[in-house]
């Protein structure tokens, strides 16, 4: 299946992320084309139409989020691009902003101007230094141009955006931990409501979006909230990004219309399984999403309906692959050490519990587990899930409930024989074509 | 401790990107640590003073993230992803590696105070696994043979080119 290309439609040659090579492929067209003769309301209403749902695992649909913000209110308004991309498995957002980064600039100017946005801050993980330089020189590149800066043109909105550096905080991606690292604080997240949108950044009305979100905004706009509808199945509309690793063939990022069999995905775009082993789980999107079967997938599309039905989550899009031979319980160790490491530990739920999954599950991974910790790690779960500030609770149970349900013998045999089955080893992968 | 020239020239651009002086906690943090190597106690005291804010909310920043450095480390920190999908691609390999070409521990740094060994959660990486940054550099894709390489080059300060991600085929 050949998929419309809509965030990728450029040739990786080195060039894709200056302004020259984006302009050459049509970009801006938006600014000096469409703003003059759109209102902002028409802006927004044309995001409404296109049905785009958040990109940055939670699903939320753009449009309505943006139509949140308060209508009397005389406070500045803000918006924040997501960029702290920081879920095990993910690194889609990276592609954007180191090879595409004009085609998020233009989104987050139509954004701003739809929401009336007085200042853009683009929040990038501190980790992504090169993805930082990239944005920062086309951000340069588009002051310099006047697309920023400057009243667009037949308007009079001025568009300003600041880069900032984040600094390693798994938490930060969370909105509201987002917020108080920009204010220049501990990105510990904040109790909803008030929800950014009415009281977000500096107490103003805030929306904060995901890279992949805005930078499909230009599409929307080019050609149409409906047009956009079109693409991918009712309730899942347009393209998704899905990075994809751990043993597959062709790992990388990849553009699929939301609808496409997931199986033909793993097969034709990823190349399937390396070293002709056979599929033993795979991750579907990122993380904090629960693992699946091969039997769970075998008619699952890739959209937020059908990977919910299956029993997970379309998240972030980062589709984990995990062969044959390989030690779940290892697995499983590193994610729930990644969880207590990334535990703010500001809920005591979450900061407590995180550990105590972890200290379990690694001493049933290092042969020093008894049977009844299998039910108490998934007691614990029900004691964090959902009892805490922000979903980095719920996040770290979703792996531990799924790893135990579905590979409970597994579990037992680590704990009957005092040590791994599989001498606990990975599959390797063996060398490149 | 002071800002140099250029550093105020900087900031005092920062303050007009910002509504609020404490915004630029996590700037002047980041600018002293590329110039220091580390946040001392005295770069938080510069910082409180320049913003004009309590010394416990810088110090609270410094110790929350964790990019943030208290102490000076060596002058290369090699820091190895081992989340779940380099560690599927052999990143305990590596580690292992490092260890014992530079004979030292995670955590340590070479007694030539060249080189410090981290272990980090994911870096976003995963598609090009086994994967280490060092600095605000990534390199991808390692092996024993590539990591000996790396450590020549950063021994003789030669400088690694950072280019998008090429994803591998494999068998």
């Amino acid at each position: 299946m050949s998929h419309k290309k809509i965030l990728l439609n450029f040739e990786r040659n080195g060039t894709s992320h200056t302004l020259e090579s984006y302009l050459k492929r049509g970009g801006y067209q938006t600014i000096a084309e469409k703003i003059p003769a759109l209102s902002p309301a028409e802006v927004l209403e044309e995001v409404k139409k296109s049905a785009i749902r958040g990109r940055g695992g939670a699903g939320f649909p753009a449009g309505i989020k943006w139509s949140f913000l308060p209508k009397d209110n005389d406070k500045p308004v803000y918006l924040i691009c997501n960029g702290d991309e920081g879920e095990p498995g993910t690194f889609k957002d990276r592609v954007i902003l180191e090879e595409n980064p004009h085609m998020l600039i233009e989104g987050m100017i139509l954004a701003s101007y739809a929401i009336r946005a007085k200042h853009a801050y683009i929040y990038i993980r501190g980790e992504y230094g090169f993805a930082l330089e990239r944005v920062k020189a086309a951000v340069k590149e588009a002051y310099e141009t006047g697309y920023l800066g400057k009243p667009l043109k037949g308007t009079d909105f001025v568009c300003e955006i600041t880069v900032h550096k984040g600094a390693g905080a798994y938490v930060v991606g969370d909105e509201t931990g987002l917020m108080n690292s920009i204010e220049g604080k501990k990105g510990q997240t904040r109790n909803k409501p008030p929800f950014p949108a009415i009281e977000g950044l500096y107490k103003c009305p805030t929306i904060i979006n995901n890279v992949e979100t805005l930078a499909s905004v230009p599409w929307i706009i080019a050609n149409g909230g409906d047009a956009y509808h079109k693409i991918g199945t009712e309730k899942s509309s347009g393209t998704k990004l899905l990075s994809v690793s751990g043993h597959v063939r062709k790992p990388g990022v990849y553009e699929v219309e939301l609808g496409y069999s997931f199986m033909d995905f793993l097969n034709n775009e990823a190349g399937g399984i390396i070293d002709g082993k056979k599929l033993k789980a795979v991750i579907p999107g990122g993380s904090s999403t629960p693992v699946l079967k091969p039997e769970d997938i075998k008619d699952m599309t890739i959209d937020y309906e059908s990977i919910t039905a299956a029993g997970s989550s379309l998240g972030s899009g980062a589709v984990i692959v995990i062969a044959e031979g390989t030690c779940m319980v290892k697995l499983l160790e590193i994610l729930t050490h990644f969880y207590q490491h990334e535990s703010c530990g500001q809920c005591t739920p979450c900061r407590e519990g995180t550990g105590w999954l972890h200290r379990i599950v690694r001493r049933i991974e290092e042969g020093n587990g008894k049977m009844e910790d299998l039910d108490l790690l998934t007691s614990i779960t029900k004691h964090i899930a959902f009892h805490t500030i922000c979903p980095l609770g719920d996040a770290a149970c979703g792996p531990v409930d799924s790893f135990v349900k579905k590979f409970r013998k597994e579990f037992e045999e680590h704990i009957k024989q005092g040590g791994c089955p599989y001498s606990g080893k990975f599959v390797r992968f063996q060398e490149k074509v | 401790m002071d800002f140099t020239d250029a550093e105020k020239k900087e900031i005092a651009y920062l303050r007009t990107r910002y509504p609020e002086a404490r915004s630029l906690t996590l700037p002047l943090m980041w600018m002293i640590q590329k110039r220091e190597g580390f946040v001392s106690d005295e770069a938080v005291d510069l910082i409180a003073a320049e913003l004009d804010i309590p010394k416990i909310w810088v110090e609270e920043v410094r110790s929350w993230y964790s990019m943030f450095t208290e102490k000076k480390e060596g002058k290369y920190v090699l820091e190895v992803c081992s989340n779940i999908s380099c560690a599927m691609l052999g990143s305990q390999d590596v580690i292992d590696h490092i260890c014992k070409t530079l004979k030292i521990k995670i955590g340590e740094t070479t007694p030539d105070g060249m080189f410090t060994l981290k272990t980090v959660e994911c870096l976003g990486s995963c598609g090009t696994g086994p994967m280490m940054q060092v600095g605000d550099r990534y390199y991808e894709l390692l092996d024993e043979k590539k990591v000996d390489q790396i450590l020549e080059d950063l021994r003789n300060g030669k400088e690694h080119e950072q280019k998008p991600q090429e994803w591998p085929e494999y068998k």
